[in-house]
C-alpha cells in the first residue's frame, strides 16, 4: 500500500521545496502516526514549521538518504534587492566559503566547490524555477559530481523588517571515489555551513562588507 | 607596534606585534593615547573566560587619534575619538532600534558557531575579548583597527581630557544604563549592589535621575568612600547583614530598585565550564549570585532589578518565586553604548558628571602587566588603572 501525504503550501516554508524530492512512504507515515497516542488523531496532522524542523523520519527526504540543509535569515533590504543579488551567480562565491568559482555558460553554472586536501568538486546546475523577487530553484544536471537541488525563497519580512530568505538544499552523495570526496565536501557541519554562508550574505548586503577580525588584508 | 598580549592566566606580555591596517571599507585606525583595564579585563586574565588564544591583543576601553582611514569612514585624520566597546554596524534591525550590543552582523560569522547553541543567538561583536565575541583585537595596544568607524566612535573636542571622556567606552554608559533601566521615579531609594567603577556610575547616574536615596552595598573600605563622595550611603556587607539593614534603613519597604553591579562573568560561556565552575566555585564565583539573589530579595513588591553584572551561564538556586510574586520587573544587558555617548559627553562638558575621580593609577604601556597584576590583587587601592601608549615605562 502507498499513500502520498500532502502538505499544505501556505505559510509553510520548506514545502516550497517539494520539487526536491517526490513524497511518499506509507510506512514512515505509519510509524509516525503510531507514535502518537492520543487520540482521536487527525488523519494528517501537520504543523505550520519548515519540514526540515520535523522530528524523526517526518521529512521523507532525510528517509530516503538524503542529506537536507535549510536555513533562513532576515535581510534589511526588499526582496527584489536580495533575489537579484542571488540571481547574479557569481556574488555567491563572495559570501560562500567553500565556492572557489562560479561560471555560466547558456543555461548550464558551473560551480566548484573547494574539498578536503585541496581538491575541488564541480556541480554543473540548471535553473528549474525563476520568478524575481520570489524565488530561485535548481537542480544539478547529469553531468555533475553531486546530484543535489536546491530553493531559495524572498519574502517580505513582517514589521517592515526586510525580506525572509530561506535557502533550502538537498544533496545525494554518489558512490565511489567521488562520492568519498563528496562526504568530506563540508569541513562543517552543513547546517553550520548554511548559517554561516546566510549570516555573511546578510553583513554583506546591509553593511557593505563582510565582518573580520583579522588586522591584515589577507596575504 | 606594542601590544599587551595574553599568554595563559596570569600571564599577560606587552609584545611586538604587526601594526593593523585598514581591512574594510569602513575601517578605521587609531593611535591610542589612553586605555583601561576593566574588571572584565580581570576574568580573561584569569583564564575562566573561554575562547582567548594566545597572542591575542586585550582591551576594549580605549580612545585615540585618528591615523588611517578606510573609503567608507566618516572619521578624519587627527581627530580625537573614544570608541565603544561592543562594535556596531548601524545598519541591521537591533542597531536601527538602538540595541547596539545586540548588533547582528559585527561578529564573523565563523565566530558564531558556540553562542548560538549556548544563548539561541550569535552575540554581537566585542573589542579585546573572547573569540565568542567576535576575536577583535583590543586597544591596550599601540593601534587599533577599529571596525564601522562611521558608527560607534565619538570625536571628542579638543580641550578636553583623555581622563574625562575615556570611560564614555564603556564603564559610564554602563552605570547610566544600569539606572536607567531601574526605572528611577522622584523620590526613589535605589540598592547597588558593588562599588567598583560601574557601581559608582550607577549610583551618580541615579542621582542624577532623581533617586533620592542611593545605597552602595561592598567590602572595600576606600570603594565605599567614593561611593559616599556620590552621594550615597554606603552598607559593608562583611560587617553588617544587608538584607536586615536595607528592611530597617526603608522602614519595612524595601529598596524601589536595585542594581546587581557584580556579576559573574568568571563563569565563562562555554556550556561546560558554565556547569563545572557553577559547581567548583566557591570564592567570587558563589558571592556573585549571592548579590543578585539578595537583590531581587530586598526589592520592595513591585520594584524593578536592573542587572549590568556579566552572566555567562546557568544559576543556581535563583529566587524565581520572589521574583514572581513580587511582581518585580528584571531588565539587564550588554551596554547599548552609542546609543547614550553623546548625552553622557554633553553631560561631562556640563560639569554634571565627573569620571576623573574613579583613576587610581596611570602606567605606561610597557607596565600593563604590573596594572593587571595590581588591579587584581589591591582592589581596595587600585579602582582603576589607565594605560598612555605615550608614557615612558617606570624603570
Amino acid at each position: 500500500m502507498s499513500r502520498t501525504i500532502t502538505y499544505p503550501r501556505s505559510r509553510t516554508g520548506a514545502s516550497g521545496a517539494l520539487g526536491l524530492v517526490a513524497l511518499a512512504a506509507a510506512g514512515l507515515y505509519l510509524g509516525y502516526k503510531g507514535s502518537r497516542r492520543s487520540e482521536p488523531a487527525p488523519a494528517v496532522y501537520i504543523d505550520d514549521a519548515p519540514r526540515r524542523t520535523a522530528r524523526g523520519a517526518r521529512d521523507s527526504r532525510r528517509a530516503r538518504g538524503q542529506a537536507v540543509v535549510g536555513r533562513s535569515v532576515t535581510i534589511n533590504k526588499t526582496p527584489r534587492e536580495v533575489y537579484d543579488f542571488w540571481r547574479d551567480f557569481g556574488n555567491l562565491a563572495r559570501f560562500m566559503e567553500n565556492i572557489e568559482a562560479v561560471s555560466t555558460v547558456g543555461e548550464v553554472t558551473s560551480w566548484t566547490v573547494a574539498a578536503p586536501l585541496g581538491r575541488s568538486v564541480t556541480i554543473l546546475s540548471r535553473v528549474t524555477e525563476d520568478r524575481p523577487g520570489e524565488v530561485i530553484a535548481w537542480a544539478s544536471t547529469a553531468q555533475s559530481d553531486i546530484e543535489t537541488r536546491g530553493r531559495v525563497r524572498f519574502r517580505e519580512a513582517p514589521g517592515g523588517r526586510g525580506t525572509h530568505v530561506e535557502a533550502v538544499i538537498a544533496y545525494t552523495p554518489p558512490g565511489g571515489a567521488i562520492g568519498r570526496l563528496a562526504a568530506g565536501l563540508f569541513q562543517l557541519a552543513p547546517e553550520v555551513q548554511a548559517r554561516r554562508d546566510l549570516k555573511r550574505l546578510k553583513a554583506l548586503m546591509e553593511t557593505g562588507e563582510i565582518p573580520t577580525n583579522s588586522n591584515r588584508k589577507a596575504a | 607596534m606594542r601590544a599587551l598580549t595574553y599568554h595563559g592566566a596570569h600571564d599577560v606580555r606587552v609584545d611586538t606585534v604587526p601594526d593593523p591596517e585598514i581591512v574594510n571599507p569602513r575601517d578605521a585606525i587609531l593611535e591610542i593615547t589612553s586605555t583601561a583595564i576593566c574588571g572584565s579585563d580581570l576574568h580573561l586574565y584569569d583564564g575562566v573566560i573561554p575562547g582567548l588564544m594566545g597572542g591575542d591583543i586585550l582591551g576594549h576601553e580605549f580612545m585615540g587619534r585618528v591615523v588611517e582611514t578606510g573609503p567608507g569612514s566618516t572619521l578624519k585624520k587627527g581627530q580625537r575619538v573614544v570608541v565603544p566597546f561592543t562594535i556596531s554596524c548601524g545598519q541591521c534591525f537591533h542597531c536601527l532600534k538602538q540595541q547596539f550590543s545586540a548588533c547582528d552582523n559585527s561578529n564573523p560569522a565563523e565566530k558564531q558557531d558556540l553562542t548560538e547553541p549556548l544563548f539561541g543567538h550569535a552575540l554581537s561583536g566585542l573589542f579585546g575579548f573572547s573569540h565568542l565575541a567576535g576575536g577583535y583585537p583590543g586597544g591596550q595596544a599601540e593601534y587599533v583597527r577599529v571596525p564601522y568607524s562611521d558608527v560607534g566612535p565619538i570625536v571628542i573636542p579638543e580641550g578636553m581630557e583623555d581622563d574625562e571622556v575615556l570611560f564614555l567606552s564603556d564603564i559610564l554608559p554602563t552605570g547610566w544604563m544600569a539606572a536607567e533601566n531601574a526605572e528611577i521615579e522622584p523620590g526613589d531609594t535605589v540598592a547597588v549592589w558593588g562599588a567598583g567603577p560601574v557601581g559608582l556610575f550607577a549610583v551618580q547616574s541615579a542621582r542624577i535621575m532623581g533617586a533620592e536615596r542611593v545605597i552602595a552595598i561592598d567590602h572595600h573600605p576606600r570603594r565605599l568612600e567614593l561611593a559616599r563622595q556620590m552621594g550615597a550611603e554606603v552598607i559593608d556587607y562583611s560587617r553588617t547583614h544587608v538584607l536586615e539593614a536595607l528592611r530597617e534603613m526603608t522602614g519595612g519597604i524595601g529598596p524601589d530598585a536595585v542594581i546587581d553591579a557584580v556579576g559573574m562573568e568568571s563563569h565563562g560561556f562555554a556550556p561546560d565550564s558554565i556547569l563545572d565552575s557553577a559547581k567548583q566555585t566557591v570564592g567570587l564565583g558563589a558571592d556573585a549570585p549571592h548579590a543578585l539573589r539578595m537583590a531581587i530579595m530586598a526589592c520592595r513588591k513591585g520594584g524593578r532589578v536592573s542587572m549590568p553584572g556579566v552572566y555567562g551561564g546557568f544559576a543556581d538556586k535563583f529566587p524565581l518565586g520572589a521574583l514572581m510574586q513580587k511582581g518585580l520587573q528584571l531588565r539587564t544587558g550588554q551596554t547599548h553604548v552609542q546609543k547614550y555617548t553623546h548625552d553622557l559627553l554633553r553631560r561631562i562638558q556640563e560639569g554634571q558628571i565627573d569620571t576623573t575621580f574613579l583613576i587610581s593609577h596611570r602606567l605606561s604601556l610597557e607596565d600593563a602587566p604590573t596594572g593587571y597584576r595590581n588591579f587584581k590583587d589591591k582592589q581596595d587601592e587600585w579602582t582603576k588603572v589607565v594605560l598612555k601608549p605615550g608614557m615612558a615605562a617606570a624603570a
